[in-house]
């Protein structure tokens, strides 16, 4: 069987405990168990997480980079959603 | 997700060694079940406080002073909206669901934070929230960042980072009628003056007679006391009020050389233990909006379920 034949799996990794996962690439495996496997021999092998995650990648759906204008806008027309729009008295701290 | 079965006492001793070496408890590991509850309890109370929080902020959307002030508020009435969901995600971690939380919350077994069930009386109300209210918030929001469960603390870092805009909008509104003509300005003590004690109440009762405190600060829960963090909000409010050239909302607010904090009156526990237990001026009418607002909206829940089993049959049908 060729590699092709089987499934791709995005692998997801928690470097620490209390930090998201993240992504850090693929591989290719015929169940998720088998994915996980290969994910710690593949990524893991200088102690560089404590959790793995993987996700058949059939199963992500995705934005497309060429429709990001219209399909989010960055609002860079409402500076007002930033702190540093709003100005303050020079003798006024801790906000 | 699964995790493997062990013995209880060894997982027990595996928790409270990460708890100690400030570790994060992560949604597979094992947790005592009070640990769970007391989670369940603060992070849902703090969810309903996001989503109650915008009702009296809503209040003024349609009636923003001009184009700019509207635009911030809806922003901002839309921050927490997010952050509603944020809380509420990450507390299904622990294993409730979210029409339990919902029930909980309309049924009033589940509270949110007492300062929304005052009215915003004026537009002053808008700025004195968004300085006090989600000052306040702030103060405890960014020990939480520290809190010893992850989906939590990963939350909190996400809202810490978002509230930066909030507390200066209303500093800005406050700023603006502070040096406004003489009735803008009363309008900004009015505002202070009644907002000022239900936001000191945020931070909930006296370590002393606060039930889930210490046991909350042993698990990591909480990262400061009540009484530590209502101090710290003081010690930073006060000047600002000053700049504003407004009068103290206390009489008895005062510098102490000696403790290097300031002094201030004792707050009102009847009226908050009042408000809590749903006696305040708009309990009634902020648990009436919500349900509405969620009946109001069943249809659009059964439409997303209806076309998902359309979706579903259609599937079954081209694959027979
Ligand atoms: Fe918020
Ligand atoms: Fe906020």
């Amino acid at each position: 069987m060729s590699q092709e034949q089987l499934a791709v799996y995005e692998v997801f990794i928690r470097s620490n405990r209390g930090l998201d996962h993240k992504h850090v690439g693929s591989l290719h495996a015929e169940s998720p168990e088998h994915a996980l496997m290969y994910a710690r021999d593949c990524y893991i092998r200088r102690s560089e997480g404590v959790s793995i995650w993987v996700v058949e990648s059939t199963n992500i759906t995705a934005s497309q980079e060429d429709d990001i204008e219209s399909f989010v806008d960055p609002m860079d027309d409402k500076p007002y959603r930033h702190a540093t729009h709003y100005v303050l008295p020079d003798n006024v701290t801790g906000m | 997700m699964q995790t493997l079965d062990k013995d209880e006492a060894v997982e027990q001793a595996t928790f409270d060694q990460r708890i100690s070496d400030e570790q994060k408890i992560e949604p597979t590991d094992w947790m005592p079940d009070d640990y769970r509850k007391n989670l369940i309890r603060q992070m849902s109370q703090h969810a309903h406080s996001e989503v109650i929080g915008m009702q009296p902020e809503g209040n003024w959307i349609t009636r923003a002073p001009t184009l700019r002030r509207k635009a911030v508020l809806l922003s901002k009435v839309q921050d927490e909206a997010g952050h509603g969901l944020y809380l509420y995600s990450a507390t299904e971690s622990l294993g409730i669901t979210r029409s339990q939380m919902i029930d909980a919350l309309q049924s009033g077994k589940a509270k949110y934070a007492s300062i929304f069930n005052y009215p915003t009386l004026t537009w002053a109300d808008i700025g004195a929230i968004g300085w006090l209210v989600d000052g306040a918030a702030i103060v405890n929001q960014i020990t939480l960042q520290r809190t010893s469960y992850g989906p939590y603390a990963r939350a909190m870092v996400r809202i810490c980072k978002e509230e930066s805009f909030h507390q200066r909008q209303g500093y800005e509104i406050m700023t603006v009628l502070a040096h406004g003509t003489q009735v803008q300005k009363q309008m900004a003590q009015d505002a202070m003056n009644r907002n000022w004690w239900p936001s000191l109440m945020m931070f909930g009762p006296h370590d002393s007679e606060s039930a889930h405190s210490s046991r909350s600060m042993g698990w990591k829960i909480k990262r400061m006391s009540n009484d530590d963090l209502r101090q710290k909000f003081i010690d930073q409010t006060v000047p600002q009020i000053e700049a504003l050239g407004l009068d103290m909302p206390d009489p008895l607010i005062k510098w102490n050389e000696e403790r290097g904090h300031y002094d201030s009156g004792e707050i009102n526990w009847e009226e908050f233990y009042q408000v809590i237990n749903g006696a305040g001026p708009c309990n009634y009418q902020r648990i009436k909006h919500h349900k509405a607002a969620h009946s109001e909206g069943e249809w659009v829940r059964e439409a997303v379920r209806s076309y998902r089993q359309k979706q579903q049959d259609k599937k079954t049908e081209n694959a027979a």
